[in-house]
């Protein structure tokens, strides 16, 4: 037999260790900083970078794609290379995937920052930086495929099919939700509108959590859970239908993120029957997870990296039964827009992803360096901070989510509601800041970390190159008769394929209908495109994310109706690219906001929100006073929405700065005649009120959800 | 809106969710089949790779 001899690079897992090291405290310190902004609004400084809006986004992102994402980086390449006895493909392609990466989340931070955002969750990235995504991407696949292929091991271990699976799949969701058309270097309006953007959205939101918080983890898991308890996995029969099971049924369940809206019912359903039927893999992997340690359960109060493991398989297994109960439409109209859902996916990221990160890093750096872990004791103190840190967070966020639900829902004897949405906003503030207090010592554990990691790797010594040795392969000889399962696990490029068809039909059947639909949507005459200053206010909300904090949709539901008005209709978001529907009612729905209060009680609720709404939690947003809209913008985005089939009269571009300007000044003028108002425009020094961003915004809230009310109830589609 | 709409424009539709249904079970019938069968040792080489490095 011939014996090879070749060496394991570790650089890019040490690089891509570091890394997940770094963005990981960033990102729990942007989640912290967002918590308290929740009942301390004055934490935003008055600036625009600071407020919850936009530090939400950047706390997401820092945490899926970065702390997350270097985290899948650093198994990967660790755990790939020694499952198939093969050094990476390639030194460069590793090279440029991780600063392409590393580029990417600092360009990610500051223009989330700065406010150039999508609107769409977990997606906000602008399209320049969607394409460096894709291109990285690729080359993180090439790297990967090269690996596989150049393997001295015939059988593909089921830690790469889920990699395998999680690279596919990514790519398909990314390119999907991310169609845009761009109108300037950092503005692009999503392709799909209303009803058809949020299910593209929540296929995306969904499987963003399927495919790259679970599949890439739960390959990390067979994988460094095996090595920690050095025994192999309880049963590798069950990790095979673990797989297809779990890949098969992930991709159908996005619609559960929209019960109860304007989406067509049947969607809604196969949402729903799929989430159900998720539990039946989850709950394999995580009994496959936790059986692994059968008969070596007393090492686990040794072994710290067990102990992280352990709680991080836990937690998936509580957040993968929820997510299913959380889709039942009965749950979900309790949980839906509630701090429940925030507790749920704090569940999953700290117990899940950030404690299987914490174990593997325990394990991995002293195994790189040559060296003992340097204190035991502080990584003991990690794991009962990071614990607690969990409880602390997920109990007050399920109280939390109960409170405002069944407050929201409560009427008094004479049928009216009980209490108003500012009244269950203010109940809910101690149990905001106990949250603080649990992100606050997760992130303190964390910190213990990096000084136990940074010890740890000053005494020892890295081993960039790890000699191993192993026999090439020899040609593979079919027999007859040899079972079609075992062909697909010796050809990683047919596992791609078929991962992409049994991914690709899920999303194809759910998609295809309701793009149908859209000639035959439900349409509402009375739906008319936005005025040009309206869409700059449209922008201007998407850009400071109140999406983040305020949904715009009217569930058919007694409490809904009576607090905001008429249930939202599909055939009212045809023009809305990208659709703000929201996930979260920090602040209440504005789906009927317009014409409720009048110019001027925006303009003081902006400038001072507790002026008008005493004890409101909404930041102060002084620079929308001073900051003005780029008029000469206006044509083209009239063009993108014509492009778009959004119909506006052939020639209406070249109108529109006309309309615009003509607008703008009735609702300036109207302020002006406010003597309160025309104090703070003094104080404020605004000298151009009509262009400001203030007087557009106003615009885009007067008009939402009032086409409808043009016509009478029983002229309206049903839904 | 009703799906059904769409649905009853396509010629003998009904047999779409049949046959989808009969896809997936079958193949998981399968994968269940083949891995309640596959060879003891072969899946206990597979089991091991990880702790063979």
């Amino acid at each position: 037999m011939n014996i090879e001899k070749f060496s394991y690079d570790n650089r890019p897992v040490k690089w891509f260790a570091y890394a997940t090291i770094f963005w990981g405290v960033i990102g729990f310190v942007a989640g912290l900083w967002a918590a308290i902004a929740l009942y301390f609004p004055a934490i935003n400084l008055d600036w625009a970078p600071t407020t919850f809006g936009r530090m939400r986004p950047v706390h997401t992102n820092a945490v899926i794609f970065a702390f997350v994402g270097n985290g899948i980086f650093m198994g990967v390449y660790y755990s790939l290379q020694r499952l198939v006895k093969a050094r990476m493909f390639s030194d460069v392609l590793s090279k440029i995937h991780f600063w392409g990466w590393q580029l990417i989340i600092v360009f990610g931070a500051l223009t989330l920052w700065m406010g150039y955002t999508t609107g769409k969750e977990y997606a906000e990235l602008e399209w320049p930086l969607d394409i460096a995504i894709t291109l990285v991407w690729v080359i993180f696949g090439i790297n990967m495929f090269g690996t596989i292929i150049k393997r001295r091991e015939r059988h593909i271990y089921v830690a790469i099919w889920f990699y395998i699976a999680t690279w596919v799949t990514v790519a398909m969701l990314h390119i999907v939700n991310s169609i845009e058309l761009p109108i300037n270097f950092m503005k692009s309006y999503s392709w799909y509108a209303g009803v058809q953007d949020a299910l593209v959205q929540w296929w995306y939101g969904h499987n963003a959590v399927a495919f790259f918080l679970t599949t890439p983890y739960l390959g990390l898991m067979y994988y460094f859970l095996p090595k920690a308890a050095n025994r192999p996995v309880y049963s590798y029969r069950l990790s095979i239908i673990h797989f297809w099971a779990l890949i098969f049924i992930y991709i159908w369940a996005g619609p559960h993120h929209l019960l109860y809206s304007a989406l067509p019912d049947w969607a809604q359903s196969l949402g729903v029957v799929f989430s159900v039927m998720l539990i039946a893999p989850s709950w394999g992997g995580m009994i496959n997870g936790l059986f692994t340690l059968r008969g070596a359960w007393d090492r686990v109060r040794e072994d710290v990296v067990l102990k992280f493991m352990v709680v991080a398989i836990t937690a998936y297994g509580m957040a993968t039964f929820e997510g299913p109960m959380l889709s039942l439409k009965n749950v979900n109209a309790i949980s839906h827009f509630t701090d429940w859902t925030i507790a749920h996916v704090h569940v999953g990221a700290l117990g899940w992803n950030g404690f299987l990160t914490f174990g593997v890093l325990y394990w991995l750096i002293p195994k790189m360096f040559r060296t003992e872990l340097h204190s035991k004791g502080l990584a003991n103190a990690h794991f009962w901070l990071g614990t607690l840190g969990i409880v602390f967070y997920a109990i007050p966020m399920y109280w939390a989510g109960f409170t405002q639900s069944l407050n929201w829902k409560t009427f008094t004897p004479e049928g009216t509601l009980q209490y108003s949405f500012l009244d269950t906003v203010n109940m809910l503030l101690p149990m905001y800041q106990l949250r603080s207090l649990g992100g606050l010592l997760y992130l303190t554990g964390a910190i213990l970390m990096v000084l136990n990691i940074y010890k740890t790797v000053k005494k020892g010594s890295f081993v960039a190159e790890e000699e191993a040795e192993a026999p090439a392969l020899a040609p593979y000889e079919t027999h007859n008769g040899e079972h079609w399962h075992r062909v697909i696990e010796r050809k990683p490029i047919q596992m791609l394929v078929l991962s992409l068809v049994v991914v690709a039909l899920g999303g194809l059947i759910e998609m295809i209908p309701t793009f149908l639909v859209k000639t035959n949507i439900p349409t509402i005459s009375s739906v008319k495109p936005y005025t040009p200053l309206e869409l700059h206010g449209r922008d201007i909300y998407v850009a400071e994310g109140c999406y983040t904090c305020h949904s715009q949709m009217v569930r058919p539901f007694r409490d809904e109706v009576k607090r905001y008005g008429d249930y939202s209709k599909a055939g009212e978001f045809v023009y809305d690219h990208p659709f703000q529907w929201g996930s979260k009612r920090t602040g209440p729905d504005l789906a009927r906001v317009g014409g409720k209060y009048n110019n001027a009680w925006h303009f003081n609720h902006m400038y001072e929100p507790t002026s008008t709404s005493e004890g409101s939690i909404m930041p102060r947003y002084p620079w929308l006073f001073t900051k003005g809209i780029d008029i000469r913008r206006t044509p083209d985005m009239i063009r993108a929405m014509q492009t778009m089939d959004v119909p506006y009269d052939v020639d209406y571009a070249n109108r529109a700065t006309e309309d615009l300007e003509a607008q703008a000044k009735v609702i300036a003028d109207d302020l002006k005649s406010n003597e309160g108002i025309r104090q703070i425009l003094e104080v404020e020094g605004v000298s151009n009120l009509q262009h400001s961003k203030i007087v557009a915004l106003i615009a885009y809230l007067q008009r939402i959800g009032t086409d409808i009310k043009k016509v009478p109830a029983n002229a309206l589609p049903e839904n | 809106m009703k799906f059904i709409t769409y649905l009853k424009t396509i010629d003998s539709v009904t047999i779409y969710p049949l046959v989808t249904l009969a896809l997936f079970v079958l193949f998981f019938f399968v994968v269940i089949l083949w891995v309640s069968k596959a060879n003891k040792n072969y899946i206990e080489n597979a089991k091991n790779i990880p702790l063979n490095d």
